[in-house]
């Protein structure tokens, strides 16, 4: 019985590796195929000579022409594709309702209640800041997030690599030669010392654009502008610096430490205060928070602190993603 | 009713996540601190999330309620929604989440380098807060931004363990996932032109009302098509799924059973909610997406099945073996009724328990070959480390659908959902080429593992499985078996859940 099985076994497992029927005495010498990257198939073992010949010339025919009916071949599709979805989507859109109709679908109660009471439910002059940091504020929380999320994953990959080669760590993603994997090339851009020009416009301008930037966050509520735009603008003034005077100028009080915490802290400070009006609001609890009487620069309960944790978080990624793509590293 | 502690829930573990997400770039990296706030934090919401299934359905009705997120009623301001089904998800997705920590936890510390430890905790986080808030939303705008957070973080976990393969992979799938972004975004525009919302239930209800006038039904067509689309090519349905054995068959073992087991399943209920919420299952059927759907399902059971016949490296099989099972996910979804749903919604939970198993054992048996993945390499390391041998076998078996195991349960209730449909014979066709399918080339997998090589076993000198990875591993089978033995319960619940949805 136990030999039975034996058998069985042994021949269920010959059939696993292919070996196919043999003589019972015949020892197989044991031999693994090498173990290689997954990108190169291990060699084939054939049972006969001539599909041995037919699949290597088959294989060699594949390897002169391949890429080349491939690269036909995908093209082709590729703008067969896009055609078609690009030729549907311009139908629909002739389909859509008509825009800026009074009696688009859009214009419901929704909107209306939007504009009409928008001012003095959440305070705020301006009506898209009272939309997007307080009917909706959960979705700007989710935005800036996205933001965070960008930001620190670019983080991760272009920057942590470069220091791992710098701390001489061997771990276990490294070639034969110890070399890392991520060679860092000379830096994309060049930066020449001696531009005058620059320099002089980038110290009459910067102030300007700080300010400019300052303005559009802190006004978000009152005037068209808030976090994200202005958060941009301030991002600019910080890539035109790093251009003006070099990234070690820049490096000397916005690397990435600062960057890390400043985002953690405004996304901190988003996350605890808006979580506190959320609880509130979904418990039907009484909120500390003013509102504020409206065109006021102190108004609009929350919308004032969110838009400068939005502006932080977004001239920090901007200025990161500039920096980090350029230099690779901040 | 409902309690008040209960009914904050959804909104604590999504803040939770989050704030510890925040948190976790300022905390000291001694001690591997981040890693177990993460673990602990993901652990509470679990008890939280067990705890509000449990005050949904111990009063014998279903009951579920809105949240409303800020002082503002839904249509104007944002909203989560709770009901059994969302919780039920809520939970095992976050148990499955922690058991893929844990028992990976020394692979992990082998795999990542020290400084991007803790960012591959940040994203951890963001990526579990990203699928509890697509489970609980009740706005397509918002559920689109948790998409964009669920994008990054994935794309990120891929690339956090370095190397050619892994920055390749990540590339793929952050290209293939924004084209799935670019679509769904082009359709919740044409759809709040069309309906005015972006609440799920008034959106059903403007579009009862155009598909009752036949108004704007090109435009309605066009949306549907585009969202799935978009949505499908995140949860890899069969010919959009080209990326995805790149992605999870070269990361880091966390993070193959992360993606394959969780953020998969986020996308595809959202196109559950989409179906069932936004058009209704009427529309879809008049639409005619639910035969896309169906064909897709099969297509995909079968192919994906063939692709990992030819494998040779054990992780990528296991990838293209998820391809098969998100067919059997979309065939059930492709029924269009009631069961079939709640049939694809025990396997999104069943295949959320076996595929992190899996691969955590792949991980396991791969360590105990000396960092080896082809399948040969494996022979015999079933001796080395009889923990993952145990969870290879178990989860093989359960793929194949053994009576008993978990994967049987949910093969079972897809096929009784079937037969209440014009198309079973179809759906059990396909039911029983992939299963066979599926036995080919697992049992030649647990065949390798189990073979005695005396030669290469003495090369073999991985240490012993740690305690995190032996609990994780118990927990990984008790799952598998109280599924496979006890899934009738749960199915009940989760038909109750998908009537409330």
């Amino acid at each position: 019985m136990n030999e039975e099985l034996k058998a069985i076994w042994r021949s269920l497992f010959d059939w696993v590796m292919g070996n196919g029927p043999r003589p019972e005495n015949e020892v197989i010498p044991p031999e693994p195929p090498p173990d290689l990257p997954f990108t190169l198939k291990p060699k084939d073992k054939y049972s006969r000579f001539h599909e041995a010949t037919l699949k290597e010339r088959y294989s060699q025919w594949v390897e002169i022409h391949g890429l080349h009916i491939f690269s036909i071949v995908y093209s082709g599709l590729s703008v067969l594709t896009c055609v078609v979805v690009v030729s549907l989507l311009l139908a629909t859109v002739a389909e859509l309702p008509p825009f800026g109709d009074e009696k688009n679908p859009a214009n419901n109660e929704v909107i209306r209640r939007y504009v009409e009471h928008g001012g003095h439910e959440t305070g705020a002059q301006n009506i898209v800041a009272g939309l997007i940091l307080d009917y909706r504020a959960f979705d700007t929380f989710g935005e800036s997030a996205v933001l965070f999320t960008a930001a620190v994953s670019v983080l991760m990959i272009l920057g942590a690599s470069r220091r791992n080669k710098q701390d001489n760590e061997l771990s276990p993603n490294v070639n034969e030669d110890g070399k890392n994997f991520l060679q860092r090339g000379p830096p994309i851009k060049t930066f020449r010392k001696d531009d005058a020009i620059l320099r002089g416009v980038a110290t009459l301008s910067i102030p300007v654009i700080l300010m400019m930037g300052c303005v559009v966050v802190i006004n978000g509520h009152l005037s068209p502008g808030g976090g994200f735009s202005g958060g941009a603008i301030l991002s600019t003034a910080l890539i035109l610096a790093a251009n003006a005077y070099g990234f070690e100028r820049v490096h000397d009080f916005f690397n990435e430490r600062t960057f890390i915490v400043s985002s953690s802290t405004a996304l901190m400070i988003y996350a605890l205060s808006k979580g506190y009006s959320f609880f509130t609001g979904a418990n039907h609890l009484h909120s500390i928070i003013p509102k504020g009487t409206i065109g006021n620069i102190l108004s609009g309960g929350l919308i004032l602190p969110l838009n400068i944790c939005v502006g932080l978080i977004v001239a920090g990624t901007l200025y990161g993603f500039y920096a980090l793509f350029s230099e690779g590293d901040m | 009713m409902i309690n008040m502690f209960a009914y904050n829930i959804p909104f604590v573990s999504i803040f939770m996540l989050m704030i510890a997400a925040i948190i976790t770039p300022l905390l000291p990296k001694r001690n591997r601190l981040p890693e177990k706030l993460s673990c602990y934090v993901i652990g509470i919401i679990a008890i939280l999330s067990a705890y509000l299934l449990y005050v949904l359905t111990s009063s014998g009705q279903s009951l579920s309620f809105n949240f409303p997120m800020g002082h503002f009623p839904a249509p104007w301001g944002n909203e989560l929604r709770a009901g059994p089904l969302e919780a039920v998800l809520a939970l095992v997705f976050c148990i499955a989440m922690l058991l893929s920590l844990t028992g990976n936890f020394s692979s992990t510390a082998e795999d990542i380098a020290p400084n991007r430890r803790q960012i591959f905790c940040v994203l951890v986080n963001l990526l579990t807060a990203s699928l509890l808030a697509l489970t609980y939303t009740n706005d397509l705008f918002t559920a689109y931004v948790f998409i964009e957070i669920n994008t990054i973080a994935a794309c990120a976990i891929v690339a956090v363990k370095e190397g050619p393969e892994t920055v390749r992979a990540a590339l793929r799938y952050l290209v293939m996932s924004l084209v799935g972004s670019g679509l769904v975004m082009i359709a919740i525009c044409l759809l709040y032109d069309l309906t005015g919302h972006l609440l799920m239930q008034n959106m059903h209800g403007a579009i009862q009302v155009l598909v009752t006038t036949k108004s704007y039904m090109m435009p309605l067509t066009v949306s549907l098509a585009l969202i799935t689309a978009g949505l499908a090519i995140k949860s890899a349905l069969y010919p959009f799924a080209s990326w995805l054995p790149d992605a999870h068959g070269s990361s880091t073992n966390a993070s193959s059973a992360i993606l394959s087991g969780l953020v998969l399943k986020g996308h595809i209920f959202t196109i559950i909610k989409i179906f069932y919420r936004v058009f209704g299952l009427e529309v879809i059927h008049l639409l005619r997406m639910d035969t896309v759907i169906f064909i897709l399902g099969l297509l995909a059971m079968i192919m994906g099945s063939v692709h990992a016949l030819k494998q040779t490296n054990v992780k990528r099989m296991i990838a293209w073996s998820s391809v098969a099972q998100v067919g059997y996910i979309f065939l059930g979804v492709g029924l269009n009724t009631t069961a079939g749903v709640a049939a694809a919604c025990l396997h999104i939970i069943v295949h959320a328990c076996i595929k992190p198993m899996l691969f955590t054992a792949a991980g396991g048996l791969s360590n105990a070959a000396g960092h080896k993945k082809g399948l040969h390499a494996l022979m015999g390391t079933f001796y080395v480390n009889r923990w993952a041998g145990m969870g290879l076998i178990v989860g093989a078996f359960s793929m194949m659908g053994i009576p008993g195991f978990a994967g049987f349960a949910s093969k079972l209730s897809l096929m009784m959902a079937s037969f209440d449909h014009s198309v079973v014979v179809w759906s059990l066709a396909a039911l029983a080429i992939s299963s066979v399918l599926n036995a080919l080339y697992y049992v030649p997998a647990v065949i390798v593992v189990l073979t005695h090589n005396k030669d290469a076993q003495k090369n073999f000198t991985a240490p012993a499985p740690t305690r995190s990875y032996k609990i994780s591993m118990f927990i990984f089978l008790a799952l598998n078996f109280y599924l496979g033995l006890f899934c009738m319960p749960l199915l009940r619940l989760i038909t109750r859940g998908v009537n409330v949805l």
